[in-house]
C-alpha cells in the first residue's frame, strides 16, 4: 500500500511541469484556435522528444495521467488525448506525429483533424483510416473539430479499442483536473491582489469559501484519477472523468466569478481554461454517460 | 504506487472478518443514547476488547493489536461492513486516547487506558459552551488553583457534551489563568461525571434522544494527577484532539464505502430511474473518500502530517455522509419519513456539518491555511 508517486513519477511530472511553464503554451493555444498550428506544432515535437506520445505503450496509466494533468494545467493545444492515449492503445504502436480519431458516438468528430498526420473513425466493424469533412466550431476555440469519413482500411478491432476508449476517458479526467488546478491557482492568485473596500477580496469568507469548496472538490478527485491509472477499469475512469467533470467546472465557475468582469473577456488567460474545461466536460463521454456506466457496473456486481 | 494489501494485512482483514461475522449481534442494538443501548453497547466494547478488537491500533499490552494504519483502516472496513454497532466509545478511543498517549504521564496511561478499550468506562467530550462554540478559545469556564489539596477548582457550564447524559467521565478544557486571552491559560482536565459540584442535564436532540448535555460545575475539586498535560498548556494538548476528530481518526471510510453498498442494495430493490444519478454520486463521493484516506494513509506512514488537509477531509466526510443517507430517503419515497436505520443515519448525519468545527470554520482554515488567502479581520474583543 503506497498511494503516491514514486520519485520517478515526480522527477517526470517536475520535469514536464519545467518545460510547459518556459514555452509559453497559451500564445501556442491561441495562434491554433486562428488554424495557425506552427508555435503547436512546434511545443507538440518538444513533448513528443520528452516521451510522451510513448506513454501508454511503453510507461503506465499513472504516466498518462501525469503528463495530461500537466497538459490541462498549461492549457495546451492539441489532439492529445487522441495521439497519446486512444490510438496507441488501440494501434498497439506509438503515433510518429499527430493522429486523432472520431468514435462516435460519445466522440463524434476528430480533434484538429487538420493537422493531422493519421486520421482515424471507429464503426461497428473497428477502427478504420478515415478522411476529412467539415469544420465544427467548439466553446473551446483552440479545439477544431472535423467530420470524418471512415472510408479507409481497417486497422483495429475488438478489446483494444475499448482499452483505448477507457484510457482516453482517464486521460480527459487528468486533463481536467489540471485545467482545475490552475484556475484555482490564478483565481487564488488574484483575489490576494485585487482590493476592493479597503481590503483584498480574498479576506472575505464568501470568497473564502467559494475557493475552498474549490480545493476540496479537486483533492477529492484527484485519487480517483489515480486510483484509476492503477487498475483502469471502466467503472474507475468513468468515475474518475465525473469527478474531474464536476470539480473543474466548479473550478471554472468560482474562477470566473471571482474575476469578475476581467474573467469574462476573451483577451484575459483565464478564458483559455473556462472555455476549456467546459468542452472537456462533454468530451469522450459526458457527465451523464459516465454516471450511466458506472451505475450499470455497480448493479452487474 | 499500489493499492495492495500486504500479506500479513490480508491476514489481519481475513481475521477480522471471520471474528466479525462470528460475532456481531443479528439484530441492531437499541439506540446507544438510550439507557438500555448505552449498556448493550457497553457489552458489546467489551467483547470486542475480550478479543482484542476494540483498539486495534493500541500497544499489545493496552489490549490492542499494535495493527498499523493500514490495518486500522482495513479493521474498520470489515467492521462497517458488517453491520457492527456503533462505538459507544469512541469519544474516548479516537479522541482523549490519542491525547493521553501523547501528553500523558504513565500513571495516567496506566489509569485511563484500560477501562477505555473494555467499554467499562465511558467518557464524554466537553468543550463548548454558551459563548464559545466555533470561538472554542473565548471559554469562560474556570479552574482555580488549591494548593492546599493539591489540586484545582472547576466552575462554570459546558454544553453540546456528546455522551455525556450516561457518560462516566469527561474530559475538556478550563481557564486556569484568568489574566491569559484566548488560546493561553488553558488547562486540559478529566474529571469523573458524578463528582461533587457537577451537574449534568441532558438535552434531547432533533431525534428526541439524550446524545448530549449541558454539565455545569460549581466548585469541582479536580487533583493534579488529573491534569493532561502541562496546566496552561491546555489549547496545544487539544488541538491534538481537533486534528484527530477532524482527520483520519473519527471518521474512517468503512462507514461510507460500507453506506455505499446499502445504497446500491436499496436502488437494486426498488430502482428509480429520477434518482440514479444521485446514487452514482453518493457512491462515488465515498470511492473517492476511501482513495483519499489511502493517500492520507501513505503520507502518514512516511512520518507526514495531515495539518490543515484534516479539514478538507471533515468538510467532505461530512457533506458525504448526509448524501448518502438523503438519497436512501429519497429512495424510500413516501416511507422516508418512517422510523428506519436510514432516518436514524440521516439524523446523525445532519450533525457532521456541525461538530467538530462547523465546515464554515473548516472552509476558513482551507482557505486561509492551504491556500494562504489573508485572514479575516478580527472582530471586537470582549
Amino acid at each position: 500500500m503506497k498511494f503516491e508517486l514514486t520519485g520517478d513519477q515526480q522527477d517526470f511530472a517536475s520535469s514536464l511541469e519545467s518545460l510547459l511553464v518556459a514555452s509559453d503554451p497559451v500564445s501556442a493555444a491561441r495562434s491554433w484556435a486562428e488554424g495557425d498550428h506552427a508555435a503547436g506544432l512546434k511545443l507538440w515535437q518538444r513533448l513528443a522528444e520528452q516521451g510522451l506520445l510513448m506513454l501508454a505503450t511503453e510507461a503506465s496509466a499513472v504516466e498518462v495521467a501525469l503528463a495530461f494533468e500537466a497538459l490541462g494545467r498549461h492549457g495546451v493545444p492539441g489532439p492529445w488525448v487522441e495521439s497519446a492515449a486512444y490510438l496507441p492503445t488501440a494501434l498497439g504502436r506509438e503515433i510518429d506525429g499527430v493522429g486523432t480519431v472520431a468514435v462516435p458516438p460519445l466522440v463524434p468528430y476528430a480533434l484538429d483533424a487538420d493537422a493531422a498526420d493519421e486520421v482515424y473513425a471507429t464503426t461497428t466493424d473497428g477502427l478504420l483510416a478515415g478522411s476529412i469533412g467539415a469544420l465544427h466550431i467548439s466553446v473551446d476555440r483552440t479545439r477544431r473539430l472535423f467530420d470524418v469519413s471512415p472510408d479507409g482500411d481497417r486497422v483495429a478491432s475488438g478489446e483494444s479499442l475499448d482499452a483505448a476508449f477507457d484510457l482516453a476517458v482517464l486521460a480527459c479526467a487528468a486533463q481536467l483536473l489540471g485545467a482545475g488546478e490552475r484556475v484555482l491557482a490564478d483565481s487564488v492568485t488574484y483575489v490576494k491582489q485585487r482590493k476592493q473596500f479597503g481590503r483584498e477580496i480574498g479576506s472575505y469568507q464568501a470568497i473564502k469559501h467559494k475557493l475552498a469548496d474549490v480545493r476540496i472538490a479537486l483533492d477529492f478527485a484527484r485519487p480517483l484519477v489515480f486510483g484509476a491509472a492503477i487498475e483502469p477499469t471502466p467503472r474507475a475512469v468513468s468515475a474518475a472523468k465525473v469527478a474531474c467533470s464536476e470539480a473543474a467546472y466548479l473550478a471554472s465557475r468560482t474562477g470566473l466569478q471571482v474575476h469578475g468582469a476581467i474573467g469574462y473577456t476573451q483577451e484575459f488567460d483565464l478564458s483559455v481554461w473556462i472555455t476549456k474545461i467546459r468542452a472537456l466536460v462533454s468530451a469522450w463521454g459526458s457527465p451523464a454517460e459516465h454516471r450511466a456506466r458506472i451505475l450499470d457496473s455497480l448493479l452487474e456486481a | 504506487m499500489d493499492l495492495e494489501l500486504s500479506e500479513t494485512e490480508l491476514a489481519f482483514q481475513a481475521e477480522a472478518r471471520a471474528w466479525l461475522a462470528a460475532n456481531v449481534p443479528p439484530e441492531p442494538l437499541p439506540s446507544l443514547d438510550t439507557a438500555e443501548g448505552f449498556e448493550l453497547h457497553r457489552e458489546w466494547e467489551s467483547r470486542l476488547a475480550a478479543d482484542r478488537w476494540s483498539v486495534v491500533s493500541w500497544p499489545a499490552e493496552a489490549h490492542g493489536r499494535a495493527a498499523s494504519l493500514v490495518e486500522w483502516v482495513v479493521f474498520e472496513e470489515e467492521y462497517y461492513r458488517a453491520g457492527a454497532p456503533l462505538r459507544v466509545s469512541q469519544n474516548g478511543i479516537f479522541l482523549l486516547a490519542p491525547i493521553i498517549f501523547e501528553h500523558g504521564t504513565e500513571e495516567q496511561q496506566a489509569r485511563f487506558l484500560p477501562s477505555m478499550a473494555t467499554g467499562e468506562r465511558v467518557w464524554a467530550q466537553c468543550w463548548s459552551e454558551p459563548e464559545a462554540g466555533s470561538d472554542l478559545a473565548s471559554l469562560r469556564s474556570t479552574a482555580r488553583r488549591d494548593d492546599d489539596r493539591g489540586g484545582w477548582v472547576l466552575n462554570g457550564q459546558k454544553i453540546w457534551c456528546s455522551r455525556a447524559a450516561l457518560a462516566h467521565w469527561g474530559f475538556g478544557l478550563f481557564r486556569s489563568d484568568p489574566e491569559a486571552q484566548k488560546h493561553a491559560g488553558l488547562t486540559y482536565f478529566l474529571f469523573p461525571l458524578d463528582a461533587d459540584g457537577v451537574t449534568v442535564r441532558p438535552i434531547a436532540q432533533l431525534d428526541g434522544e439524550a446524545g448530549f448535555a449541558e454539565v455545569f460545575f460549581d466548585d469541582v475539586f479536580v487533583p493534579d494527577a488529573d491534569v493532561l498535560g502541562a496546566p496552561g498548556d491546555g489549547w496545544r494538548v487539544a488541538m491534538s484532539t481537533a486534528g484527530n476528530e477532524r482527520g483520519l481518526s473519527l471518521r474512517s471510510p468503512g462507514r461510507f464505502t460500507a453506506a455505499a453498498d446499502r445504497l446500491l442494495a436499496s436502488y437494486a430493490e426498488r430502482p428509480d430511474q429520477r434518482v440514479a444519478d444521485r446514487v452514482v454520486d453518493a457512491w462515488l463521493r465515498a470511492e473517492a473518500y476511501r482513495l483519499y484516506t489511502w493517500g492520507t494513509v501513505t503520507k502518514l506512514k512516511d512520518g507526514g502530517d495531515i495539518g490543515a488537509a484534516g479539514s478538507v477531509n471533515k468538510v467532505w466526510w461530512s457533506e458525504l455522509d448526509i448524501a448518502l443517507h438523503e438519497t436512501a430517503l429519497d429512495l424510500l419515497g413516501p416511507d422516508a419519513e418512517l422510523e428506519s436505520a436510514w432516518l436514524d443515519g440521516y439524523t446523525f448525519s445532519l450533525s457532521g456539518p456541525i461538530y467538530a468545527g462547523t465546515n464554515e470554520i473548516q472552509r476558513n482554515i482551507i482557505a486561509e491555511r492551504i491556500l494562504g488567502l489573508p485572514r479575516e479581520p478580527k472582530g471586537l474583543q470582549k
